[in-house]
């Protein structure tokens, strides 16, 4: 890691790591269990104070769990149509070009070139 | 009829594959802005040809001519020949500004739908629950990152980190902007259109170069976009045999990794070679359209009964 101090990041930044740990996790996260989940050392007391913050704007609901909370990202009627919705852009090829995807689709060739890109690339 | 007026048509045609080759041997963030300024200059100095070729036929409309208070109809050339290049190039001129209102109104939906699909989020992160894996910036006030679950679960945590870096630079560096500007561009003259290509590869690779900044490691960076590729999938589609050269994708991580897949880029001479012609073609456009519409004036001028014949 580049040892860039995870506490001196925007806010933003961090509370974008944090929900992206809930939402990858299968199931709720203690807020130790959220702090193992993200690359850059963050103090135990940011962690509890990012996810009280996520809870407060209703992006994470958390449960009694031992003597803390355990968080889950929240799940709102919203998501269901967002589903359906983003379907129907996937399936546009000629998708707008100012949504820039972060990957495009890789053919066959292009799989296998990757594959050997990447495995000669252990640091 | 001034021939001049034909210049900024064709310097497309010349400039556009020496742009793309310039591009490859150009840092991403010169080539974004060579490729977009190439595109949005040609593409303006065309438009202007265009409008300088209807002005001598539409003099012949009386209702027209009588708008600029012209006595007879501009001495351009052959009657039948003005009016039939007029009538063309006033065809073309309308086609384009459908396509480009249309390429705009197409944009502006796009947008709307995506917004509508991430909701009224709390933070720049939005969530979408899809088992595809996918990802994009989404541009606004404030720009949002947009990510399905598949694809934050296909990641390691710190090659989520590098995908937030990412997004973050092409909402920071409003990259959507150039990709809208050499999309209308290339509505206004067809030989725009293999710009597009290399522009938004070169805003991906701004993107990642960026990423890997932020993350500290260009490894880490390029096994990111690798892994995130591979959880896709092979699409099934194929390029055609002959495509002699890898996709984006391979590319950015080999460019991320400084390995070289054997596309060799232009010597410094041939690079300064390359700039130096763009530049007389933007130049050389400007000056014809300017040329071009400095004698359409004298010649109104003659129509109006204001200067002798020339």
């Amino acid at each position: 890691m580049s040892g860039a101090n995870g506490e001196r990041r925007p806010a933003g930044e961090l509370e974008a790591g944090v929900l992206a740990a809930l939402w990858a996790a299968d199931g709720p996260l203690t807020p130790g269990q959220v702090q193992e989940a993200l690359p850059s050392p963050l103090a135990r007391t940011t962690v509890t104070t990012i996810l009280s913050r996520l809870h407060e704007k209703g992006s994470v609901s958390r449960a009694r769990s031992g003597r803390g909370y355990a968080y889950t990202p929240a799940q709102d009627a919203h998501g269901l149509t967002a589903r359906r919705m983003h379907a129907e852009l996937a399936k546009d090829d000629d998708r707008s070009a100012v949504l820039a995807r972060f990957v495009s689709q890789l053919d066959g060739e292009d799989e296998q070139l990757l594959r050997s890109l990447l495995d000669g690339s252990t640091e | 009829m001034n021939d001049l007026v034909w210049v900024p048509l064709l310097v497309p045609f010349l400039a556009v594959p020496a742009a793309r080759r310039l591009a490859q041997a150009l840092p991403p963030t010169r080539a974004a802005w060579l490729l977009t300024g190439i595109a949005v200059g040609l593409a303006a100095c065309s438009t202007a040809a265009l409008a300088l070729l209807v002005v001598p036929g539409a003099s012949y409309v009386p209702a027209l001519a009588a708008l600029d208070a012209l006595i007879e109809p501009l001495t351009a050339g052959p009657p039948a020949v003005t009016v039939a290049l007029a009538s063309a190039a006033a065809g073309l001129l309308a086609w384009s500004a459908a396509a480009v209102a249309g390429c705009l109104r197409r944009h502006r939906a796009d947008l709307t739908r995506a917004r509508a699909l991430v909701g009224e989020a709390h933070g720049e992160l939005a969530v979408l629950h899809d088992s595809r894996p996918d990802a994009y910036a989404l541009p606004g006030r404030p720009g949002r990152i947009v990510v399905t679950t598949a694809m934050l679960r296909a990641l390691e945590p710190a090659e989520r980190e590098a995908l937030f870096a990412h997004e973050r630079a092409h909402l920071r560096g409003r990259h959507h902007l150039f990709l809208a500007a050499a999309e209308l561009a290339a509505r206004c003259h067809p030989a725009l259109r293999p710009l597009r290509e290399p522009l938004g590869y070169a805003l991906e690779r701004i993107a990642d170069e960026a990423a890997a900044a932020a993350v500290g490691s260009r490894a880490l960076a390029a096994r990111a976009i690798g892994r995130a590729a591979l959880a896709g999938g092979p699409s099934g589609l194929s390029r055609p045999l002959l495509a002699a050269t890898a996709g984006p994708v391979p590319r950015r991580v080999a460019a991320l990794l400084r390995r070289d897949l054997g596309r060799a880029a232009p010597a410094p001479r041939v690079r300064r070679f390359i700039a130096a012609g763009l530049l007389v073609c933007l130049v050389g456009s400007g000056a014809c359209a300017l040329s071009a519409a400095d004698d359409l004036h004298a010649h109104i001028e003659v129509a109006q009964g204001e200067a002798s014949h020339l």
